[in-house]
């Protein structure tokens, strides 16, 4: 639809406070030939009680329900995986279910468990998300990814994702980027930025020292996008424990409220019609009328530069948490950064910058940890954790990963987790000489994005200290 | 594997062979402990194609079929012209009206964005580089993608549409775009303009 009724546009409402109480993930790779999902998922509900001093056993008296986000079937050859993992977990005769919305998936099973805690159907309950890309060889699973588009309509050009996906990329590239070299740098120095903040991250399948150039000079997937301005294909699970106020406070001290919208929009690009742009706390009527005029060919929206799934999920999102200026009430994002143009394009979807202006943000260095300018604390750290360019894209995890990784932080034990030389043993992997905690100091407020493909699905999770609310 | 698939009194009959198994082989890592299998088959898959025959069909009669939301008391939608083929208005949910948009898309075809690439998937038919493009018309409310077979893409740029009516495959692949002022005898082999 390109108009809205007002109980549409209704500010989403849980009927009770949902905690997020513990979580964990598991060691990302691009393979795993000698490990079952099972075992990467119970890797990381490992962790997860081991991050609140339990037990799998202690901690599953308190499940009520599970959701069970893993998007891709055909990869792993098994229908009603779902099924498999819940009896691997011991967690039958519990009802359970499996979400897919692609690249959303992590997202929108943290989204479905949220409301069944929100509706009081359960007190406690699961979220796992995994992925297997492995048992296929590279272009089998691009075909794969390629039956993500419409199969009639999309999937027969070329059986490739980042095709469908790159034509968007294309027309943001010339219109907002104006074809400039200063804006391909911009591009290039989140693919270094998140690189490089995976080689802090135990997690991380792919930390990496490059610089813009290397990423420049790196081959081209689809012009603009090179190698190193594309996500990884990941194996690997991650998981979260959401509970009411009263079992949250029994399962550990420190719960944190969360908060999960989700926003939607045509499954091919070829059917978004042009329509206003529905507008965020932080902006105003007036605000995109010269929008067309500061660059030719913008003023279609969403066209082919937004992503209208985003900019809904962050509508319903900020208000249900009662976040009006994202880069001001939030502490760090993890954001969805599938290739760096459309990490930029996500900037403005979900107002950390106004549409036309997303590369601002990362050239103020508002989303270092560290301002490379000003070498003071950057103003909205995003994807600490190497987001889906330095740590993984295990599709159903990624949503999961990413909300954890802020959870570390509002508890401040980022450096506690990311440090630790056991796990980057256990990991069989050397903690580097130079390794840096890059805790956001104070943080209170944090923001999660999880996106499908060419934006079919998103969904915003805010994870908020509870003495740090702004929604009362 | 030979096979054939048509429907008789609304039912698929199938007849040959829709797939087959091979013997699977053990996976060892380099101590020789088993870590799996392959599980290697192949399969046929069938597929309807519903309300939006008409647009396949026209394709491989060299037509561009689109489709229009004629209900007067559609809100939104009223007058709307849809390409991709809609079987239904999105947003009342009736029945659309075909509209033959062949001759709007030779006068108006116009690149809106697009991508050259090398890469593709499993199964891929087509020749490398594939040059995606995405095609506004003129009085249609939605943007097409498809791929450019002659000539380099450019935003702006005006396109005709060519089709593979001499030996259709049914497929989205039947309709390719070539350069507006592409002469007949540049046109790729099997294809056709009905310019
Ligand atoms: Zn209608």
């Amino acid at each position: 639809m390109i108009t809205f009724s007002e109980q549409q546009l209704k500010t989403p409402k849980y009927m009770r406070d949902v905690y997020l109480v513990t979580g964990g993930n598991s060691e990302f790779r691009r393979a795993f030939p000698e490990k079952r999902t099972e075992e990467l998922c119970i890797e990381a509900l490992q962790e997860a009680c081991d991050y609140i001093n339990t037990t799998p056993q202690e901690l599953k008296k308190h499940i009520h329900s599970c959701y069970y986000g893993h998007f891709a079937d055909h990869f792993g050859d098994q229908l009603l995986g779902e099924a498999v993992i819940h009896d691997r977990l011991g967690l039958d005769p519990l009802g359970n279910v499996g979400i897919k919305t692609g690249g959303a998936t992590g997202g929108s099973t943290l989204w479905e468990a949220s409301k069944a805690v929100a509706s009081g159907y359960s007190d406690c309950v699961l979220a796992m998300g995994w992925e297997r890309m492995d048992e296929v060889p590279t272009d089998e699973g691009n075909n794969y990814i390629a039956s993500a588009a419409d199969k009639d309509w999309e999937t027969p050009l070329g059986h490739i994702y980042t095709g469908y996906y790159a034509v968007m990329a294309q027309r943001y590239w010339q219109i907002f980027g104006k074809e400039e070299d200063s804006f391909r740098r911009t591009m290039a120095e989140i693919a270094v930025k998140n690189r490089g903040y995976a080689c802090h991250n135990p997690f991380a399948q792919a930390p990496l020292k490059i610089t813009v150039d290397d990423v420049i000079a790196s081959p081209v997937v689809a012009f603009p996008l090179r190698a190193l301005d594309c996500c990884l294909m990941s194996v690997g699970a991650a998981c979260a424990i959401l509970a009411d106020e009263e079992t949250a406070y029994a399962l550990t001290d420190t719960p944190q409220l969360i908060y999960v919208a989700a926003g939607s929009h045509t499954l091919r690009v070829a059917d978004r019609r042009n329509m206003e742009i529905p507008l965020l706390p932080n902006e105003t009527k007036d605000q995109y009328k010269d929008l067309g005029k500061e660059f030719p060919g913008g003023d279609r929206y969403p066209g082919f530069t937004g992503f209208l799934a985003a900019r809904m999920s962050a509508y319903y999102g900020y208000r249900m948490a009662g976040v009006v200026d994202p880069t001001r009430d939030l502490d760090l994002v993890e954001l969805h950064d599938a290739f760096t143009i459309s990490d930029i394009q996500t900037y403005e979807d979900i107002g950390i910058r106004p549409y036309g202006l997303g590369r601002t943000y990362v050239e103020s260095g508002d989303c270092y940890h560290t301002n490379p300018n000003t070498k003071a604390p950057g103003k909205l750290p995003a994807n600490l954790s190497g987001g889906l360019i330095g740590c993984m894209h295990a599709v159903g995890a990624t949503g999961i990963m990413q909300t954890i990784e802020c959870m570390y932080h509002l508890h401040g034990r980022h450096g506690e987790i990311h440090g630790d030389e056991r796990r980057w043993e256990r990991f069989g992997k050397q903690k580097p000489a130079d390794w840096e905690d890059l805790q956001v100091e104070g943080a209170n407020r944090a923001l999660a994005i999880s996106h499908a493909g060419v934006g079919s699905h998103v969904t915003a999770t805010i994870v908020v200290n509870p003495d740090h609310r702004l929604d009362k | 594997m030979p096979y054939s698939v048509d429907v008789v009194r609304g039912r698929y009959r199938l007849r040959g062979e829709f797939h087959s198994i091979e013997r699977n082989q053990p996976i060892r890592n380099e101590a020789g402990k088993l870590c799996g299998v392959t599980n290697p088959r192949r399969l046929v898959h069938t597929h309807s194609y519903g309300g939006e025959h008409e647009f396949f069909e026209g394709v491989a009669q060299g037509r561009l079929i689109g489709t229009r939301c004629d209900n007067a008391d559609c809100e939104v939608g009223y007058q709307s012209v849809f390409m991709p083929f809609r079987i239904h208005c999105p947003d009342c949910l009736q029945k659309t009206t075909s509209v033959d948009l062949t001759e709007v898309a030779n006068r108006s075809a116009t690149i809106h964005s697009f991508m050259i690439t090398e890469r593709t998937g499993a199964f891929n038919t087509l020749e490398k580089p594939i040059k995606f493009i995405n095609i506004e018309f003129e009085g249609v409310c939605t943007i097409l993608m498809g791929y450019l077979l002659c000539g380099e893409p450019a935003i702006g740029n005006r396109v005709v549409p060519i089709f593979a009516s001499a030996s259709p495959t049914y497929t989205i692949l039947d309709l390719a775009w070539v350069p507006d002022g592409t002469s007949a005898s540049e046109l790729p082999k099997g294809f056709s303009s009905s310019k």
